[in-house]
């Protein structure tokens, strides 16, 4: 007959028991995630970023955005209308980390991307009430000044290859990807480029207004604009993405 | 008493003790600071003043790293030594590890802080310390194991006490959450970014996973710990109800680990997954009240130190705060409710009524116990102790009551349609119209941090008029309870 005064009593078998009794909630919710395989929806679009959109969520989550804006569109009427179809797994499924927020002190931003032009984004991130004078949001004028680093991008994106991204090293690796996402988008996707890809993007846009620099606003803008424009929900039913759910 | 000679020139390590309680006040302070000036910058946006590391993005998670694992974290270890000793009745098993933990969980607060300030952060929630912050925070998890379970090995009382079950069941907790949690992959091994090991939907579950249960194994068991060693200590009699405490006790370590996925509702996470942990959330309602039940009920016919004892105000006005904030949470992970609360104020309200009302409250209750004990004084001044119960009392109700309603009044106005069908607000009108709210939060806010003020000064006096005489442990054979 079991005494719980074992447990007591015994420092080793409250340990054990102990982790049994908290082990065992993550491992039925989180492990399934990674094996299910209708969790990540399968849809046409959706690529890594590209260097210079890297860079620029690196500068979202580095001024901590994320903490005001969501990413994630819930499946509601007024979610729609305000924002657009809500967000798929898949669109999020090269995220390393996640970016779907938990308060929206400012608007969800998970489909913000062509909503606006380059020049309101940047005035809106530099005095965000000359535009909007009832918001909270703080200035971020440094963006505009401050050069971007792009020094160290390779190494970025190797350690997301670390992480499963599909960013290209190899010539094997190359293929698979203009297979995957076409010629134009495997380029953009190839480490030993990176470099020159993101210059290219930075000038051929000149997202801050300013063709002299390379600053961090240009990376921001860049990254803010192909937020949710991957998918063409056009092109599949209104019910689609429903059975994944 | 009947004494062997077995270790009786034993002395307990309160040294460790001290310093933990002075951390604990000082980053209490600090981080409540941070938060008054955060939630100021939210009501008057200028106050960002344009410095980036000030700005209100990069400075919140120095305030929640601040008080949860500076103030909380500190008070935690503060009080799990000292009971772990007390209860066992034996010194600490290595001193040299304990004073590792102390500075190295005080540097991994200070490093934190600044990281942030200065754009340093995995961007999760609770846990934006970047890859080397983790790694240390790691190495000072382990010691904390091995000082704790290495002194519970060398007790003399054949029993555990249950206050060491809740503390033993949250360092478990948090080193598997910490650990698995920060799974990344440095850019350079000179480098302080990090990429996320996991992507999106996984990504997200664990990162909630560890979310819900910093609140669950940090923010609660451990401090039910506190409440069950200091509350009976306070009141002078044994806890209402041992059954109840082993009940409690599993109940609350097996169900906590299921309901992180209620901060995913309605999202890309699948809904099977969310779904559960709405479930469980329901369920984990019947442990957090047979924990606030057992605490509460230890007072019973000694209701009279209510009127009294402004120490016993705090630990009793904190249990009626816990039964509160575990009402309102499995409310919230309902979907239907947390269709309105998510993305809202009404969550930051929660959080806050559990961490004001409840995390920082038993705290106090309890440093005020133990501060005077351990430096072999009384305390200060009881006068202030009762000022600071209600500028903290009266602080906490106008935030959680403003975060009411700014957070139901914007899930409200976001769904609103007019008679055409078209959404009848603007975002910006909601912001708008959370402007008093917000003053009203950063007003409540500034009540709290005067009574953090007033305890930080008493401490202070309480020290200066005490000394470090080391106490003996007793050889003795005292009962659980009131040991």
């Amino acid at each position: 007959m079991f005494k719980h005064e074992w447990l007591e009593t015994n420092i080793g078998l409250l340990t054990i028991l102990t982790m049994l009794a908290i082990s065992i909630g993550g491992l039925v919710e989180i492990a399934p995630l990674f094996f299910i395989k209708n969790t990540v929806e399968k849809v046409d679009g959706v690529r890594p970023y590209t260097p210079l959109e890297l860079r620029g969520r690196d500068i979202y989550q580095r001024e901590g955005c994320y903490l005001c804006h969501s990413q994630m569109i819930r499946p509601f009427r007024d979610e729609a209308l305000r924002y657009g179809h809500y967000s798929l797994a898949a669109e999020s499924q090269y995220d390393h980390p996640f970016q779907w927020g938990s308060k929206r002190t400012g608007p969800d931003l998970a489909r913000v991307g062509k909503k606006y032009s380059n020049e309101w984004m940047v005035a809106h991130l530099v005095s965000p009430r000359s535009l909007v004078p009832e918001s909270v949001m703080p200035n971020f004028p440094w963006l505009l000044t401050t050069q971007l680093d792009y020094s160290d991008i390779e190494d970025r994106m190797r350690a997301l290859r670390i992480a499963g991204v599909p960013y290209s090293l190899t010539k094997a690796e190359y293929d698979a990807n203009v297979k995957k996402f076409g010629k134009q988008t495997a380029d953009m996707l190839d480490i030993n480029k990176a470099r020159q890809n993101l210059i290219k993007q930075a000038e051929d846009n000149d997202y801050d207004g300013d063709p002299s620099n390379i600053s961090e606003m240009d990376a921001l803008v860049a990254y803010l604009q192909v937020l949710g424009t991957m998918v063409d929900f056009s092109k599949y039913d209104d019910d689609e993405f429903v059975k994944y759910r | 008493m009947t004494t062997t000679e077995i270790g009786s020139n034993e002395q307990y390590n309160f040294d460790i003790v001290r310093r933990f309680s002075f951390t604990a006040v000082l980053w209490g302070l600090i981080g409540m600071s941070i938060g008054v000036w955060i939630a100021s910058e939210l009501a008057w946006p200028f106050l960002n003043f344009d410095i980036p590391y000030i700005t209100f993005s990069r400075f919140r998670p120095a305030h929640t790293t601040t008080v949860i694992f500076g103030f909380g974290g500190s008070a935690l270890f503060a009080t799990s030594y000292y009971i772990v000793q007390r209860t066992c009745q034996a010194r600490l098993v290595s001193d040299f590890l304990a004073n590792f933990t102390f500075w190295g969980w005080t540097a991994a607060i200070a490093l934190a802080d600044v990281s942030y300030m200065l754009g340093y952060t995995q961007s999760r929630e609770y846990a934006e310390m970047e890859w080397p912050i983790d790694i240390l925070v790691e190495v000072v998890w382990v010691a904390y194991m091995a000082v704790f379970i290495g002194t519970i090995m060398k007790r003399k009382q054949p029993h555990i006490y249950v206050a060491n079950w809740f503390y033993l069941s949250f360092i478990l907790a948090t080193a598997l959450l910490h650990t698995f949690n920060n799974l990344a992959i440095p850019i350079s091994l000179f480098s302080m970014k990090s990429y996320s090991l996991f992507a999106g939907t996984q990504d997200a579950m664990t990162q909630w996973w560890y979310g819900h249960n910093a609140v669950g194994f940090f923010l609660t068991a451990a401090f039910l710990g506190m409440m069950y060693y200091f509350v009976p200590k306070q009141a002078g009699r044994p806890i209402y109800s041992y059954r109840l405490s082993i009940v409690h006790f599993w109940a609350l370590s097996f169900l906590y680990m299921w309901v992180g996925a209620h901060h995913l509702h309605w999202t890309a996470l699948p809904d099977w997954t969310s779904t559960l942990a709405a479930t469980f959330s329901i369920m984990l309602l019947l442990p957090s009240w047979g924990g606030m039940i057992n605490g509460i009920m230890t007072l019973s016919g000694a209701w009279d130190k209510l009127r009294t004892d402004p120490v016993m105000r705090f630990l009793i006005v904190a249990l009626s705060f816990y039964g509160m904030s575990t009402f309102e949470g499995p409310l919230m992970a309902l979907k239907d409710v947390n269709a309105l609360s998510h993305y809202t104020d009404w969550t930051v309200g929660h959080v806050h009524s559990g961490a004001l009302g409840w995390v920082a409250m038993v705290s106090f209750g309890s440093l005020y116990h133990m501060i005077p004990r351990i430096w072999n004084t009384k305390i200060w001044s009881e006068k202030l102790i009762g000022i600071h119960f209600w500028l903290a009392t009266i602080g906490v109700l106008l935030y959680i009551t403003a975060m009411w309603i700014s957070g139901i009044t914007q899930g409200l106005m976001w769904r609103a349609f007019d008679q055409y069908g078209n959404l009848q607000y603007s975002f910006v009108e909601s912001v708008a119209a959370m402007h008093p709210l917000y003053m009203m939060r950063a007003i409540g806010g500034m009540f709290y941090v005067s009574g953090m003020l007033l305890m930080v000064i008493n401490v202070m006096m309480t020290i200066r008029q005490g000394n470090n005489a080391p106490v003996q442990v007793p050889s003795g054979n005292l009962s659980v309870a009131g040991a």
